[in-house]
């Protein structure tokens, strides 16, 4: 099988989307391209189109909070969602990280180029309120429906839940609009 | 004779108040007219291995739509590892997948260990292939055991669990524990190999071949079972991979993809074995996978057992690894290596890292960012359980309800894992 030589992924990234990197980065030999958000999914589209590069697998997106940081190359960044590509060809890996602003946590949904993205990114909404623009079911996954918040952020408490009662039980269900009531 | 009239409902019997509505968009428009049935299936039901629950739109008995539903074993895993120092962590990554505790701790640990650029000695990474191998064993007799007894055959199940037994039994020598051993820890294991260990490895490798012998002797041409598991659940390798499958499941469909050996960890390279592959990507061939993976996985064990390097069984790095209680009598550093670690913990970079390996269900990948502190800042656990359940949708579509059930039990998964 002829198998088309390998590219650079951040060169060739730099090349044809120059607007959209920011910048790049290697630790512990994992390369991590650093885009803008708006065009992560053109990026994404990209990198598993292009011959010579071809991320064809979704390995995983993770959300990270930098609260009471804020950093990323623009400088607003609390938020930032890592994509983990995987090159079955090439066999190697990639990093695709965008940084995202408090007050608007907003990306482009990768659901269109792969159907794992579905569920990654309903976790990334429910654990740490990103919103994945055009995601066809933004609903949240492991969290009850009525849940308050989003709990892998910094600034929630890592608490527990109270135990239910026969004498608590009407102020814990006001909280839960969602609960069988008897 | 009086005739009992039939209870006729009345305004007290509570019902249903939430709306089809909700759901439009999800399930097909005919289950708005009520043209098809929508079910729930579980969350507490025998077949969904754990508390996996489905919400189901049939056409008779034909499923339309299938939309599992997960969180009721969500635990917070990930928020509890931010609050703790990097060793206690590994304690919590046994709980995930609670049928192989040891690829959580070994994917915990190979992420701590690069984030910090620890070394690990040789016998410990042969060690932890031992122990790996033997997970992912006693892993697919729970698989197998429960699959068969899904469909029916119910003695599978028994005899699988005998040799589940006899592995639990040498991980409690190692550690202490049958199940949540913790015994990988950064920078090597927890302890050495118990003189007991060997021995019963030994024997163990000389009676499991004949014991899959049996296995495969009551299932691989039970006419029965490739009735029922032959053609049903298929997927072609290119939706495999847009699915996000990995491990057994995918390399039925034909994908040869084996992070073993593709990006080997843990001193893999050093030992010979196949990648069994699956042709058609349906319900048989994922249980032939795994079924010829028994055999490779008693091969591995064998090398390594054979190949087992002397020296320590963890780092000698002292910055990160607490010394052995002898050293504490005659050295002061010692002494506050020991309490420093014990107390404070070492620190990671405030970098970011991902490090996957082939657990006994698949890809299981561990995101850790540090923070230049004692503790991490976020971990993110990628787990085949998660991918393969949000798969169940396209690979259970217009196939019938009893089916269903063979490919819940063929994508072998743990909810533990998937919703950590």
């Amino acid at each position: 099988m002829n198998i088309p030589q390998a590219l650079d992924p951040i060169a060739s990234a730099r090349e044809a989307l120059d607007d959209a990197v920011l910048d790049s980065k290697v630790f512990a030999n994992e390369t991590t391209l650093i885009v803008r958000r708006q065009d992560v999914a053109r990026v994404a589209r990209f990198l598993r189109d292009t011959s010579g590069l071809v991320y064809n697998y979704l390995s995983d997106i993770s959300a990270v909070d930098y609260h009471p940081e804020v950093r990323g190359p623009e400088g607003d960044g609390r938020f930032a969602v890592s994509y983990h590509l995987y090159s079955m060809l090439y066999n190697r890996r990639l990093r695709l990280k965008a940084f995202l602003p408090e007050d608007d946590p907003v990306v482009p949904t990768v659901t269109v180029l792969w159907q794992a993205a579905n569920w990654l990114e309903r976790e990334a909404f429910d654990m740490m309120g990103i919103l994945f623009e055009g995601h066809p079911d933004m609903r949240r996954l492991l969290m009850p429906a009525d849940w308050d918040g989003h709990p892998h952020r910094r600034d929630y408490p890592l608490g527990y839940e109270t135990i239910m009662f026969s004498f608590n039980k009407d102020e814990i269900n006001q909280h839960k609009p969602y609960a069988k009531k008897d | 004779m009086a005739i009992t009239p039939v209870a006729q409902p009345t305004e007290s019997v509570a019902k249903w108040e939430g709306s089809v509505e909700e759901l439009r968009g999800l399930v097909s428009d005919r289950a708005m007219t009520g043209e098809t049935l929508l079910l729930n299936m579980g969350p507490h039901h025998p077949s969904t291995h754990g508390v996996l629950r489905l919400l189901l739109e049939l056409d008779g008995e034909q499923i339309v739509t299938c939309m599992p539903d997960i969180g009721y074993l969500h635990t917070g895993i990930e928020k509890n590892i931010e609050s703790k120092t990097y060793e206690k962590g590994v304690t919590l990554t046994d709980r995930m997948d609670y049928l192989s505790p040891m690829s959580n701790n070994m994917v915990y640990c190979l992420a701590v260990e690069r984030l910090t650029g620890l070394d690990v000695p040789e016998r410990a990474q042969a060690i932890r292939v031992i122990c790996l191998e033997l997970a992912r064993i006693a892993s697919h007799c729970v698989w197998l055991g429960t699959h068969a007894l899904d469909m029916g055959a119910m003695s599978v199940f028994l005899y699988a669990f005998r040799e589940r037994e006899f592995i639990l039994d040498m991980f409690e020598m190692l550690s202490g524990q049958r199940m949540m051993g913790s015994y990988f820890r950064p920078g090597g294991v927890w302890r050495d190999l118990v003189p007991e260990f060997l021995p019963a490895l030994e024997k163990f490798v000389d009676f499991m071949p004949a014991k899959v012998g049996d296995y495969e002797s009551l299932l691989v041409s039970n006419p029965i079972w490739i009735d029922r598991t032959q053609g049903i659940g298929v997927v072609e390798p290119e939706e495999a991979l847009n699915l996000g499958m990995s491990g057994p499941t995918l390399r039925a469909s034909g994908v040869n993809w084996d992070i073993r050996k593709a990006e080997p960890y843990s001193g893999y390279d050093r030992y010979e074995f196949d990648v069994p592959l699956g042709e058609h990507g349906d319900v048989y061939d994922r249980f032939f996978v795994r079924m010829q993976e028994f055999r490779q996985s008693i091969r591995i064990i064998k090398q390594a057992m054979k190949a087992l390097p002397g020296g320590p069984f963890r780092s000698q790095n002292r910055k990160f690894v607490p010394p052995p209680r002898a050293e504490l009598g005659q050295s002061m550093e010692a002494v506050i290596h020991h309490f420093k670690l014990w107390t404070e913990g070492f620190s990671a970079p405030d970098e970011e890292v991902y490090v996957s390996i082939e657990s006994p269900r698949g890809e299981i990948g561990c995101y850790l960012h540090g923070t230049g502190d004692n503790k991490p800042r976020r971990v993110h656990f990628k787990t085949p359980s998660f991918m393969h359940i949000s798969a169940l949708g396209a690979m259970s579509k217009n196939h019938m309800l009893a089916d269903l059930v063979g490919i819940i039990g063929s994508i072998d998964c743990v909810l533990g894992d998937s919703d950590r």
